[in-house]
């Protein structure tokens, strides 16, 4: 019997002073898993993040972490979860180690508390008997994330973690993500930078205006938007590639002053369009298979290039349409 | 940046945690906890320092007549107390006395509320506009416990001061005016009481509102600001029953205190609820 989902989310809605912050959001996320929240600012991502820990209660819809509601069990699901906010949100007065300290004790941990080892995993424990008042950017999100993990999270709640880090620190809190993953932590992270979320992701949630447009695999999610194989076609003279418009195996053409970007029905008719552009005498540079990214894919749903489905909400790892 | 000395966490309650902590940066503030010493060295030693000494050892001036003045709109019972106390004694000496024992009363009242309506005041739009309240919504402590840690760690620093001030108080008045009323005589019963019976509910009862006022407001200025005007007629409140307390024959104090105690429990209790992780947040919509 599979077991129920870490987070779940159901229709939850919450407004500010007449402004939807979330509307009617549904999403979930299984043990183990990575989830990355997408989305421009005010698309709801840091209000979902709150609502996980109970720290905003919804209006309406159902909030279930760990099974508990946060409104009624909020002390137990707080206790599991670890949260970096998009601010560091440290005591600019009191040392790193006294900032550790804090966070130890009201999750009383008592002296055995694994400061040390949260900071060295960090790169922070040089300082840690600085003032945070003194600390760099940087500093403070390697001493939040520090503090983050030092009570062993089942449940890491990651609101641009990589902001301010320099890029050797960026790839060791995506390092970490990935570890606490595979020993079996759920990680739900919030980033604008869509190369971050791809080859982390277990399941990428695009949300705008407070409600999530598509949830799903990156990989199903880019099938579901574009289903078809897509070649990249290069030529010396790229005016010669217009012909491929036309050509049989082709459903889609575009060129916008640079390479052509085609879609084909598969990846077996690209042989007979290189052999058609060869034989009109076009000078070929470049074929290749293209990947789309995440951040097109970001763009493709968000400018509605694909038309969302109309479909029930699915489970994590199934496609999850707009509503 | 400086060192400071690294402390292995407890295991203890999580209301010390958070009053502990509040105190411990208010202990690395000096800008913040100098001025508190200033004030209450001003009101407890050196005013009555200077105006005890000037009057016991002024005769026969216009000074003295005037001070004197003041020995006749006492109460009764403080002139009984004053006559009993020094039958022989100059004017200005009873003077003296009375001042020390019944006119400096207020100190006892406004030093320690003024410290710690502002350090309340700041306590959790503090959290708010450095952005660790967010820290703190997030985090296993219950707002009850948040409250309380704050109530405790406002209401320390201002009334650990009053006492210590108390102290110095005491040995001022009992240096100066003591030799001539035939030895040390502070504090009396009435002092105690006002001390360890009265102030503290009447500290309790302004800090409830102080932190309503700290936890919905938008802005440490704003908090600041809404404090003073709210807490002035809490002052003159306080300061009218203390003296009353000094003043009053038998259990006056007593029954004021003990009337304090319950409405510092109702506000206190009420106060409480006013603490949302909502608030700590500083979402819109929850703020005034």
């Amino acid at each position: 019997m599979a077991e129920p989902p870490v987070v779940e989310l159901r229709a939850v809605r919450r407004t500010f002073k007449g402004t939807v912050a979330l509307d009617e959001l549904t999403l979930t996320a299984d043990k183990g898993t990575v989830t990355v929240l997408v989305g421009p600012n005010g698309a709801g991502k840091t209000t979902a993040v709150r609502m996980i820990t109970g720290a905003l209660l919804p209006e309406r819809g159902e909030v279930r972490i760990f099974g508990l509601d946060p409104g009624v069990d909020g002390e137990q699901v707080r206790r599991r979860c670890g949260v970096v906010s998009a601010k560091p949100a440290l005591y600019d007065r009191l040392s790193g180690w006294d900032n550790l300290a804090y966070a130890a004790e009201l999750y009383r941990l008592g002296p055995s508390a694994p400061i040390e080892a949260a900071a060295e995993r960090f790169g922070i424990e040089q300082a840690l008997d600085l003032r945070v008042g003194g600390y760099s950017t940087g500093m403070k999100t390697r001493l939040a994330l520090a503090r983050a993990i030092l009570h062993d999270p089942d449940l890491l709640l990651l609101d641009e973690p990589t902001s301010g880090l320099d890029p050797e620190s960026s790839h060791a809190v995506l390092r970490l993500i990935d570890e606490l993953a595979e020993q079996g932590r759920t990680v739900i992270m919030c980033t604008h930078l869509l190369l971050e979320a791809e080859g982390l992701a277990d399941q990428v949630v695009l949300m705008e205006e407070g409600r999530a447009l598509v949830a799903g695999q990156p990989e199903e999610l880019v099938r579901w938007v574009w289903p078809h194989p897509r070649v990249v076609i290069d030529a010396r003279d790229r005016h010669h590639l217009d012909a491929l418009a036309t050509m049989r195996g082709v459903l889609s053409y575009e060129r916008d002053g640079g390479a052509a970007m085609v879609s084909v029905e598969a990846l077996d008719v690209v042989p007979d369009l290189i052999a058609g552009l060869a034989a009109s005498g076009v000078r070929l540079t470049k074929v290749s298979p293209h990947e789309p990214t995440l951040e097109e894919l970001y763009f493709a749903v968000r400018n509605g290039e694909r038309p969302p489905i109309e479909t029930a909400p699915a489970r994590s790892g199934e496609l999850e349409p707009a509503r | 940046m400086t060192n400071v000395k690294r402390r292995r966490p407890g295991s203890g309650n999580r209301t010390w945690v958070v009053a502990r902590t509040d105190l411990r940066q208010l202990y690395q503030s000096p800008d913040f906890w100098v001025p508190m010493v200033i004030l209450a060295g001003f009101f407890f030693v050196i005013s009555p320092a200077i105006l005890l000494f000037a009057i016991t050892r002024a005769e026969g001036n216009d000074l003295v007549q005037k001070v004197g003045g003041t020995l006749s709109v006492l109460p009764g019972s403080a002139r009984v107390a004053i006559d009993a106390r020094a039958p022989h004694a100059s004017d200005a000496v009873k003077a003296s006395y009375a001042l020390a024992v019944y006119l400096f009363a207020p100190l006892a009242i406004i030093v320690p509320m003024t410290i710690s309506t502002a350090v309340g005041a700041n306590c959790l739009v503090g959290e708010r506009e450095k952005g660790t309240g967010e820290f703190l919504a997030h985090c296993p402590a219950s707002t009850r416990e948040i409250y309380t840690g704050k109530l405790i760690a406002s209401l320390i620093p201002g009334y650990l001061t009053t006492l210590v001030g108390f102290g110095i108080y005491s040995l001022v008045v009992n240096l100066i005016v003591g030799p001539h009323v035939g030895g040390w005589f502070f504090p009396t019963a009435q002092w105690w009481v006002l001390m360890l019976w009265v102030v503290p509910p009447f500290l309790a009862i302004t800090l409830s509102v102080v932190l309503r006022l700290s936890a919905r407001l938008k802005s440490a200025a704003a908090a600041q600001q809404a404090t003073g005007l709210v807490t002035l007629p809490i002052i003159l409140l306080s300061y009218a029953q203390s003296t009353g307390a000094l003043f009053g024959a038998g259990g006056g104090g007593f029954i004021t205190g003990a009337v304090a105690w319950v409405l510092a429990a109702l506000g206190l209790w009420r106060g409480a609820r006013a603490v949302k992780r909502s608030r700590l947040l500083g979402v819109e919509g929850d703020l005034a």
